[in-house]
């Protein structure tokens, strides 16, 4: 409902203050005060922590512990996993980034429920089927999981948080995000558009 | 401005010892709290709205992204010039050209196939979003696959190193003439992605 409004009325300010009175979800946040949110999140993280956000690395957390659970040879043998596992003497799962995902969840929870946007329903563009949306929705978590984990980090590891600090590996991997997604963007324009 | 006092470096406090590890995960489930309230504030646990951004209707992916990139960026050289913050002991992820090119770009496909990036798909999950669940089912099995194949990947993983290294180390210019260059650049980005965002409205009315 809101997505509809908010894909389709571009910066219509006007129209976005009228809204906020009516009843129904509320509008999404100005981009620039959003952002600057979000860059004061990452600077506290770089001030208090002397590291920045993440997101997929706490899934890999989770999936080496799960090997661990049920193959621990199996696991302790291979450097990916064992990466995550630690030396073993304390739980994968006790990890910084799975705290913070797990923040991530209630912080999503808290605003969509102040703002009434928390509504069961599919994002997909009008002429794609719910089950398609879902099928593809697997798929692209899929690559997304396999580029994420090449890349040493997704979006926010490493677009972001090596954004700000001006890694090298992070612009040329935030420039490829880019590049891959409107290189595809083409081919599934059925889904959205 | 010379100081009359060096400031005692004081920050990153966690780096100084000023706090544990148990500590931390308290600090951790707080600062994700902030990252995933300003994640839903943006919009994106709407996929359709970070969607816009590759079919040039909403580009608010790029914006929300490079204002909190610049102000992060700003913060973290302002205190590192005034002495409060040791930016050395800020972690930088070691750059690997090749893998993180090609990484970047699977990841660029399943964005615009799956419509979420794992972070926003969290979000997106607490909103109530039956699609994002299925993607971040997707973004599980994808790791696991890359940790099942990871013996074979791992030569490619760890191709092409260049080490910890910063853009303005590279390319051997001081610190804050790269920072002053990349916030030019993004308040371009800004004033072009809005007139894009109008073209595309206005071609749309039509």
């Amino acid at each position: 409902m809101n997505t509809d409004a908010n894909l389709s009325g571009i910066e219509n300010v006007p129209a976005r203050e009228k809204a906020e009175t009516a009843s129904g979800p509320k509008p999404y946040s100005n981009p620039y005060v959003a952002g600057f949110g979000l860059g004061l999140v990452l600077l506290s993280a770089f001030v208090i922590m002397g590291r920045g956000l993440g997101a997929s690395g706490a899934f890999s957390s989770l999936i080496a512990a799960g090997v661990n659970a049920v193959a621990p040879q199996h696991a302790a043998g291979n450097r990916f996993y064992a990466e995550y596992l630690g030396g073993g003497n304390q739980s994968p799962l006790l990890d910084w980034l799975v705290f913070e995902v797990i923040g991530v969840f209630a912080g999503g929870l808290i605003s969509g429920a102040l703002a009434g946007r928390i509504a069961k329903s599919i994002e997909r563009g009008p002429s794609i089927s719910k089950k398609w949306r879902i099928i593809f929705a697997f798929i692209g978590g899929a690559l997304m999981g396999i580029g994420a984990k090449l890349a040493r980090g997704c979006t926010s590891g490493q677009a972001l948080t090596g954004g700000a600090m001006l890694n090298v590996g992070s612009w040329a991997f935030m420039m490829m995000v880019f590049a891959g997604a409107y290189a595809s963007a083409w081919f599934m324009r059925r889904q959205w558009k | 401005m010379v100081h009359e006092e060096a400031m005692e470096m004081s920050a990153p406090f966690f780096k100084f010892g000023m706090f544990g590890d148990s500590f931390s995960l308290l600090l951790a489930f707080l600062i994700g709290i902030g990252f995933g309230f300003a994640l839903e504030r943006a919009g994106f646990g709407s996929a359709r709205k970070l969607m816009g951004q590759f079919y040039l209707t909403d580009l608010a992916v790029f914006k929300v992204m490079f204002t909190a990139i610049i102000t992060a960026m700003l913060g973290v050289f302002y205190l590192g010039w005034i002495g409060f913050l040791d930016v050395s002991l800020v972690y930088l992820t070691p750059t690997y050209l090749l893998p993180q090119i090609i990484g970047g770009l699977i990841l660029g496909i399943g964005f615009v196939i799956g419509g979420y990036c794992p972070g926003t798909a969290c979000v997106a999950v607490s909103t109530a979003r039956i699609d994002a669940i299925s993607f971040l089912a997707g973004v599980i099995a994808g790791i696991f696959l890359f940790g099942e194949a990871f013996p074979l990947l791992e030569k490619f993983y760890n191709a092409t190193p260049m080490g910890q290294v910063t853009l303005p180390g590279l390319l051997h210019v001081p610190y804050g003439l790269a920072v002053f260059v990349i916030v030019l650049i993004a308040v371009a980005g800004f004033a072009g992605a809005t007139w894009v965002e109008k073209a595309m409205s206005g071609r749309k009315g039509a």
